[in-house]
């Protein structure tokens, strides 16, 4: 995976988020194997307590599950996956509506921009 | 148990005073930066703690061991300078190393003499300051130790290198282990860290988990730094 982080937000946020994001596009399929956490560690050049953190609360939230013997994988439940999906779509969507109504277009208008730029 | 405990230190080099009272506890499992300015006390709490110099007042744990041959056989100790005789060759250092060490793996020293390209019949004078620092880490973290003290260990490598020898130490990270690493370059060093010390004349002023650090200051630990120092 390509991981990019800021150091100025906390790792295991920025982990966790692109952990969501690789599991909700499909680069990471349902019931997939998840590398160690030592791997992912050396992979991502984190420090490995901060990676078990991230999958530790990806836990809690349902989207890994671990076996005790034999590892961590994504989860299987599609419906879940695609309720992230949403949820993480939404946010984006937000973010993107406040930052350009600032700039004073109404709903017509950033449905235009929108269209001119995605391509109808 | 600690892997190391400093319990009301005190240092002085003559009528300078280092430490007086600082105490301090790790827990095994952790990657640790020391940071703070030159002169704070970084260099002198590592020597304290690999036994190079004595304390004047207090006591140091690791694993529970006084200083002495017990706590050496399970510390593993990067200096700030080439300590190995100019006249060896890489080879010669690491069978120095496996008489002096027995928890030294030879296979691991010569898996990683090889990834960086280091030729094991070079001597160490004709060595140029890069493939010095390489060779002392890889010699350090040939070690299964329980305690590694690093004493700025990526002064003088280039991004490449650094990018490995960061590996490296995640790669041998172990959860009973912990590695103190000594460095003003944080920014290069913050995203493998899981706690970070501030040493600031001798006292600690700050012991912290890194991500709660950046949480709670929405900063990067270099930012905070410059932030806590500024001249």
């Amino acid at each position: 995976m390509e991981w990019n982080f800021r150091n100025d937000l906390p790792i295991y946020t920025q982990l966790m988020e692109q952990l969501s994001r690789a599991i909700v596009s499909g680069e990471l399929l349902p019931g997939a194997k998840l590398p160690s956490v030592r791997d992912m560690a050396m992979d991502a050049g984190v420090n490995p307590n901060t990676v078990q953190r991230a999958l530790a609360d990806l836990e809690r939230e349902g989207l890994v599950f671990s076996q005790r013997t034999s590892g961590r994988y994504v989860t299987d439940d599609e419906a879940l996956i695609g309720e992230r999906k949403e949820a993480m779509a939404e946010e984006i969507a937000r973010q993107f509506v406040d930052s350009i109504s600032s700039l004073g277009l109404d709903k017509e208008e950033i449905i235009k921009v929108i269209e001119r730029v995605r391509g109808k | 148990m600690e892997t190391l405990k400093c319990s009301g230190l005190g240092k002085r080099y003559g009528s300078t005073r280092v430490f007086e009272n600082l105490n301090l506890e790790l827990e095994g499992g952790h990657i640790v930066g020391l940071l703070g300015p030159n002169g704070s006390g970084k260099t002198t709490l590592i020597k304290l703690c690999c036994g190079l110099l004595t304390p004047d007042a207090g006591e140091i744990k690791i694993g529970g061991e006084k200083i002495g041959p017990k706590s050496k056989a399970i510390t593993s100790y990067l200096p700030e300078r080439m300590a190995l005789a100019e006249w060896m060759t890489a080879a010669q250092a690491m069978d120095y190393y496996a008489d002096f060490f027995e928890d030294f793996s030879r296979s691991s020293a010569t898996e990683m003499i090889h990834s960086l390209g280091l030729d094991e019949n070079q001597s160490i004078k004709t060595m140029s300051k890069g493939t010095k620092e390489k060779l002392q880490l890889i010699l350090t973290m040939s070690r299964k130790a329980k305690l590694y003290l690093l004493d700025e260990p990526i002064g003088g490598v280039d991004p490449a290198t650094r990018d490995y020898i960061l590996n490296t130490i995640i790669n041998n990270y172990n959860p009973e282990a912990t590695v103190l690493i000594s460095t003003h370059l944080i920014s290069d060093v913050e995203q493998v860290l899981d706690q970070v010390i501030f040493l600031r004349e001798g006292k600690i002023i700050l012991q912290s988990d890194v991500d709660d650090l950046r949480m709670e200051r929405g900063k990067s630990i270099d930012e905070i730094f410059r932030e806590e120092f500024r001249c």
